[in-house]
């Protein structure tokens, strides 16, 4: 109930976009009618165009953020607690953060062509950052305490990096992950809208330049769907894995 | 004769001290500001199953002292042995508490306590036995399933209690463990933990700033000076613990007042290195 009331605005707006096209306020063309949309989608769907793009666009998002919560976490907790790790990897870490990841498209390609390849290692490289500095933060900040009472428990000092440092990063790895989610579906979109031959972004993009504006918002609020439905289904890990913190 | 009143658990102590602190100093490097000399040329020796308590003002060097005789800090200069082995790293024989609990935040109760001893080597169903009793002995039970945060202070204290007890160690290294909490509850645990102690003597180093509280507990008070920290004096402290009545007499508070006497000069030193 509760839940109804909180997406009712969503809901205003489909009721506004729907009068809006139908009483041709807006043109057409730019907004075609929801209900237009609805029908485009159910079509998308039927002849299977909707699925196998969106499993290959899945797939290479999956992939990518995989690959790069292992690598990032590895490299954030690494440069916390070893200090070449730091020296190294530091400098790296700060000159690529503010960098545009979608600058890198073209260079993936060319690396590894048209296919999934370069999408995994454009989102591995763009997810990696988030991920990296919040696994970083989280294990700086673990407390010496712990840290002390797992070593006289009889802890290894690579022990105590599984026992206390990666849980102790956890809240703030989390975080980084969340971010990189939302990261990876802007990577994977604009890629696949540049230069693909399967995925939503691609199916967008050949709607849009075919004309078929219905079947593209389609696809469009699609991956805006599967973008919202994977941020509260991570936020529901997110909160089940940190009960502790209540 | 100082030992009068332990003599039922003097039957098993050896003369022989047990921790060997040997010449230390220790220079405390901030990461940004000047190396302070923290503590300067400690010699204690600490026999089997004794209570010390290691007194000062704040910022006197007690913790660090007690963090080196734990192999958490390096050893710069002197030495340190335990059991006639030299301390380079942290172990199991000497169980740690500290101020602020340490609990394993993402741990429950009976998580945190098994934590030490799943490095045992026990097998699975003893390892739940001895969490259990632990976990009974500081009258937890019934909280196995709470995390820390659902805790309070106390409850907390008694906790990591529980856990650094259940391993066993010979050496129990209280790092302020009270003095987070409030007046009632510290009383309590003090009760609680001369209680532990005498039921199961070990070696303790009990740091505090707390001039009753060391009275209160230990065989022995070490009073450490103002920075640099050096040992004072060390005042044997032979009062009947055993006695309820004990925080009322007379003697009670004559030793209280002696010793105050000698902290108060070097607590007076610190606020003026701190003002000046």
């Amino acid at each position: 109930m509760t839940a109804a009331i909180r997406y009712l605005p969503l809901l205003l707006i489909a009721v506004a976009w729907e009068t809006a096209s139908q009483l041709q306020l807006v043109s057409t063309l730019a907004l075609p009618p929801l209900s237009d949309v609805a029908v485009a989608w159910w079509d998308l769907l039927k002849s299977g165009e909707l699925v196998t793009n969106g499993i290959a666009s899945l797939w290479r998002a999956g992939a990518g953020l995989f690959l790069s919560i292992i690598i990032g976490a590895s490299v954030g907790i690494a440069m916390a607690w070893w200090r070449p790790a730091q020296i190294v990897m530091g400098p790296l870490v700060e000159a690529m953060y503010p960098m545009p990841k979608s600058a890198l498209i073209p260079v993936t390609v060319i690396w590894l062509g048209f296919g999934d390849g370069s999408k995994i290692l454009l989102i591995l490289l763009g997810c990696m950052l988030p991920i990296a500095v919040g696994a970083y933060n989280g294990a700086r900040g673990s407390d010496q305490a712990l840290v002390w009472t797992a070593r006289s428990m009889g802890a290894s000092r690579l022990r105590m990096l599984w026992d206390v440092v990666v849980p102790s990063a956890t809240p703030e790895l989390l975080n980084g992950i969340r971010t990189a989610l939302a990261l990876s579906f802007i990577l994977l979109v604009s890629s696949e809208l540049i230069v693909a031959r399967s995925g939503l972004g691609y199916l967008i993009g050949s709607l849009g330049s075919n004309g078929s504006y219905d079947a593209m918002y389609a696809v469009v609020l699609t991956v805006a769907f599967i973008g919202f439905a994977a941020d509260r289904l991570f936020q529901i890990f997110q909160n089940r894995m940190l009960r502790w913190q209540q | 004769m100082r030992r009068v009143s332990r003599k039922e658990t003097t039957a098993t102590m050896t003369d022989q001290p047990q921790i060997v602190v040997d010449k230390v100093s220790h220079v405390y490097r901030p990461p940004n500001g000047r190396p302070v000399l923290a503590l300067e040329d400690i010699s204690l020796d600490i026999r089997p199953r004794e209570f010390l308590a290691l007194l000062g003002p704040s910022g006197c060097g007690k913790s660090t002292l007690l963090y080196l005789i734990g192999g958490f800090i390096p050893i710069e200069t002197g030495t340190i042995s335990v059991g006639g082995k030299a301390v380079t790293k942290p172990g199991p024989d000497r169980g740690i508490v500290f101020q602020h609990f340490a609990l394993f935040p993402w741990k429950t109760v009976r998580d945190n306590v098994l934590y030490g001893l799943e490095k045992t080597g026990l097998p699975r169903a003893e390892r739940e036995k001895t969490a259990r009793h632990f976990i009974n002995l500081v009258g937890l039970t019934g909280f196995e399933d709470s995390y820390p945060s659902q805790l309070s202070g106390g409850m907390k204290q008694r906790t990591a209690l529980a856990r650094t007890l259940a391993i066993d160690p010979d050496i129990l290294l209280m790092d302020e463990p009270f003095g987070a909490l409030d007046a009632q509850t510290r009383h309590l645990m003090q009760m609680e933990l001369l209680n532990i102690w005498q039921s199961r003597p070990k070696t303790v180093i009990f740091v505090t700033h707390d001039v009753q509280e060391a009275v209160y507990l230990a065989d022995r008070i070490a009073v450490m000076s103002a920075r640099p920290g050096r040992i004072k004096t060390i005042v044997d402290n032979n009062l009947d613990r055993k006695d309820p009545n004990l925080f009322k007499s007379q003697a009670f508070a004559e030793r209280v007042d002696d010793i105050w006497n000698l902290v108060r000069e070097e607590a007076m030193k610190m606020q003026g290195a701190r003002t000046s």
